[in-house]
């Protein structure tokens, strides 16, 4: 079993929690990622690693509720503990393994959206305890929204926060930003790092394409067992066939094939929601209606 | 009764069964089992044994079984196998033991395979514990995977006294006993558990949640972690597709994947997370026994199942049992025939595969009539779902991540087969790593060879 020692809601339906992983929290890098599995009927959720902290043997996890194991994983709390807690999985970002010169010489920008804030955030805090200063743009839907906006802060060289609704920070998505940045204000960016939703992820691409900008995208598709076994996280990139889970997750954002990546996302869409249902509703549920026989 | 035939094994009724998980087979009683035992000759040479690739003196637990003495059968079998109720079920028994069986010259051969069910089962039911070394010797060996192989492994080694963990990179141990054969030929909670229970009781540990060669490295294992030699057994589990359009669609799944949701994750279950997309009319692609495996558990989740092959029934690498088991639970089987396209609708569901027929040529390499395609014979199966169970090969996490280990082109690591030696002092292999997807009891006898090697290799270094 795996002790959560700290359970915390960082906005609706987003959670954080601290979770006891000697062995992942001792080797885990920037952009790899673990599967932990609540209970013995739970799935097994591929979770980005928000944070570690090898002398504790603890790792961060952020998630949000999207099917029913992530809907009962957020009712647990400090002193519960996960079945399962396995990785690191993946390969870690680019950057850790390169020529540390290299990428020193790099400018960076990082954009987020929404949850994938938490996989940004460790990229960015290596940068800095390497002593390479970053930019980082962080998109929200609506203020409640934002996650990690002082931990962010106190790591990227430039902060920029956007929302859909501009109830806080800029407003817009965060291609405007980036546009803005590049265009406007004249920064040079060797390499842009875009984690978030499909959809977001697809249009920073679009734009960077044609700004000239190198982009590296994380991908998140749906996934069984993360070892490679089961193929159920395969895309398409750059006309090969590769899997997120030992192929990536990171991959060259603009040779992602995007829309099959989140037509393929949306398999198991409706048996997510049968399943949600019936957890909310339980066996009432089944027939007490009258109409869905 | 006729000496020729086998006492016949009860079934569960093909119509009922393709509608439930509930296991296919029920075994011999101890009379039934007493009855079949009375068949055999009990040869003085008996070729049986040199079927069977661990070796289990045969003859001397079928007079065993024939005496009434099932504890003593249980016992002569342990000797040789820590998996005798998964053998005894997932076996290809007519190729090996029963293949080489006098008995067999004229007339039906003895079931060893049932015979062996049955004692396991009856150990299993009146709570026989196999026996522990009396001494540990302290020094600590690392079995990686958790899969026939490794398991049978770890037994011999526990069982010479040695300190064995294994590490398992899944959160259940069993290897493909566990995510890949379902339910129906090899039930989880009573057989595999038991059996993985046994070999604990040997001695061993096993770590689950540990991916060697990502949450920790062999050379950790040897350098830090204080284990003087190492067993790779992590099997062979990457899936194969075959590069045909519209592979990627919505409904396209590996054999792997499939039955990994249904067995490991049990999604076939009203109670558990994990969904399955099940699928009304499913074709599976391939014809060996995972193909039939996935074909079987469509079936059962309700679908309409087709196994498209692309050579002829005699060439089905499958075993009959299984090939006839799924015809009979109502599988349709199109022979000669090979996927070349898969059809999509708008939103990337499968809605179609264009498939071509085949003749038979000359054999290829693997001796098999090798399959050629008809010009202009193309048509079109409706399906919204498509299996591809094409074979596997070994996962290269380990061997790319274990420095001078070396692999062949295949990706499998290259092992000396009599001792499981590979190119690095301490490492030991066997099973699917290194011969790529086998059987179970091939992987048995390769992780019994691995104990040997390993325990010459620690008895020198000593």
């Amino acid at each position: 079993m795996y002790q959560i020692l700290k359970a915390e809601r960082l906005a609706e339906k987003i959670f954080l929690m601290d979770v006891e992983a000697p062995r992942v929290a001792k080797t885990c890098q920037p952009g790899e990622f673990v599967i932990v599995k609540m209970d013995e009927r739970g799935e097994r959720i591929p979770l980005t690693i928000c944070d570690y902290n090898r002398n504790a043997g603890t790792v961060t996890i952020v998630f949000q509720i999207v099917g029913a194991s992530t809907r009962r994983m957020a009712g647990l709390g400090k002193g519960d503990a996960f079945q399962d807690f396995v990785g690191p999985l993946g390969q870690p970002s680019e950057f850790v393994k390169e020529n540390f010169d290299e990428v020193k010489g790099r400018k960076y920008l990082f954009v987020a959206g929404g949850v994938g804030t938490a996989p940004v955030y460790p990229q960015v805090k290596w940068m800095r305890e390497h002593g390479i200063e970053a930019d980082v743009i962080v998109g929200a839907k609506t203020k409640d929204l934002l996650i990690l906006e002082e931990e962010m802060k106190a790591v990227a060289a430039n902060l920029y926060i956007t929302t859909d609704d501009g109830s806080y920070g800029r407003k817009g998505m965060v291609t405007e930003v980036i546009r803005d940045l590049v265009e406007n204000q004249g920064r040079q960016y060797d390499i842009c790092v875009a984690i978030g939703p499909m959809i977001m992820m697809k249009f920073v691409c679009l734009l960077t394409k044609e700004l000239g900008l190198p982009t590296i995208v994380s991908m998140n598709p749906v996934m069984v067992d993360g070892t490679g076994m089961c193929g159920a996280c395969r895309l398409s990139v750059g006309g090969e066939v590769k899997f997120a889970c030992v192929d990536g997750p990171e991959f060259d954002g603009h040779l992602v094939d995007f829309d099959e990546a989140m037509k393929r996302q949306q398999i198991y869409k409706t048996e997510e929601g049968r399943a949600m249902l019936r957890l909310a509703e339980g066996e009432t549920h089944h027939g007490g209606c009258g109409h869905c026989g | 009764m006729d000496l020729l035939k086998k006492v016949p094994v009860r079934e569960q009724d093909a119509k009922a069964r393709a509608k439930n998980f509930e296991e296919v087979c029920y075994g011999y009683n101890a009379e039934e089992a007493q009855k079949e035992a009375a068949r055999c000759l009990k040869c003085k040479n008996a070729k049986c044994m040199g079927g069977c690739p661990v070796s289990i003196n045969i003859p001397a637990f079928i007079r065993e079984v024939e005496a009434g003495d099932f504890e003593a059968a249980a016992n002569v079998i342990a000797e040789a196998s820590a998996l005798p109720a998964v053998c005894g079920r997932v076996c290809p028994q007519e190729s090996q033991c029963e293949g080489q069986c006098i008995r067999g010259i004229k007339g039906e051969p003895v079931s060893i395979g049932k015979l062996e069910r049955f004692v396991a089962d009856w150990s299993r039911e009146h709570g026989f514990v196999p026996k522990a070394a009396k001494e540990k010797n302290g020094r600590r060996v690392a079995v990686v995977g958790s899969g026939p192989a490794g398991l049978t492994c770890a037994g011999d080694l526990a069982k010479m006294g040695y300190e064995v963990t294994i590490f398992e990179a899944l959160h259940e141990p069993g290897g493909v006993l566990t995510y890949g054969i379902p339910e129906f030929r090899l039930p989880k909670e009573t057989v595999v558990h038991t059996e993985i229970e046994n070999v604990k009781k040997l001695g061993v540990k096993i770590e689950t949640d540990v991916i060697i060669g990502k949450s920790v490295t062999i050379d950790e294992l040897m350098e830090e972690e204080g284990y003087e030699a190492v067993f790779i057994g992590s099997g062979a589990g990457l899936p194969k597709f075959m590069g045909i359009p519209g592979e990627n669609a919505n409904g396209v799944f590996s054999a792997n994947e499939y039955l990994t949701r249904s067995n490991l994750m049990k999604a076939f279950r009203e109670d558990y997370d994990t969904p399955i997309a099940a699928g009304k009319k499913v074709a599976v692609v391939g014809g060996g026994n995972v193909a039939m495996d996935a074909a079987r558990t469509a079936l059962r989740l309700g679908a309409e199942v087709y196994i498209v092959y692309r050579r002829s029934e005699a060439e089905l690498p499958a075993r009959v049992e299984e090939v006839h088991h799924a015809k009979e639970e109502g599988v349709e089987f199109h022979l000669l025939t090979n996927p070349v396209e898969i059809l999509t609708d708008e939103k990337g569901w499968v809605t179609g595969m264009v498939v071509r027929k085949m003749e038979l040529g000359e054999p290829d390499e693997s001796g098999r009539r090798r399959p050629v395609e008809i010009p202009g014979s193309d048509y079109t199966i409706e399906v919204d779902t498509v299996i591809m169970s094409l074979g596997t090969s070994p996962n290269p996490l380990i061997s790319s991540t274990t420095e001078g280990l070396e692999v062949n082109r295949r990706k499998c690591i290259v092992a000396e087969a009599e001792n499981g030696q590979t190119s690095r002092p301490g490492v030991f292999a066997g099973g699917d790593a290194v011969t790529g997807a086998a059987t179970v009891i091939l992987a048995m006898e390769a992780g019994k060879h691995g104990a040997k090697g390993i325990h010459e290799y620690l008895s020198q270094k000593a």
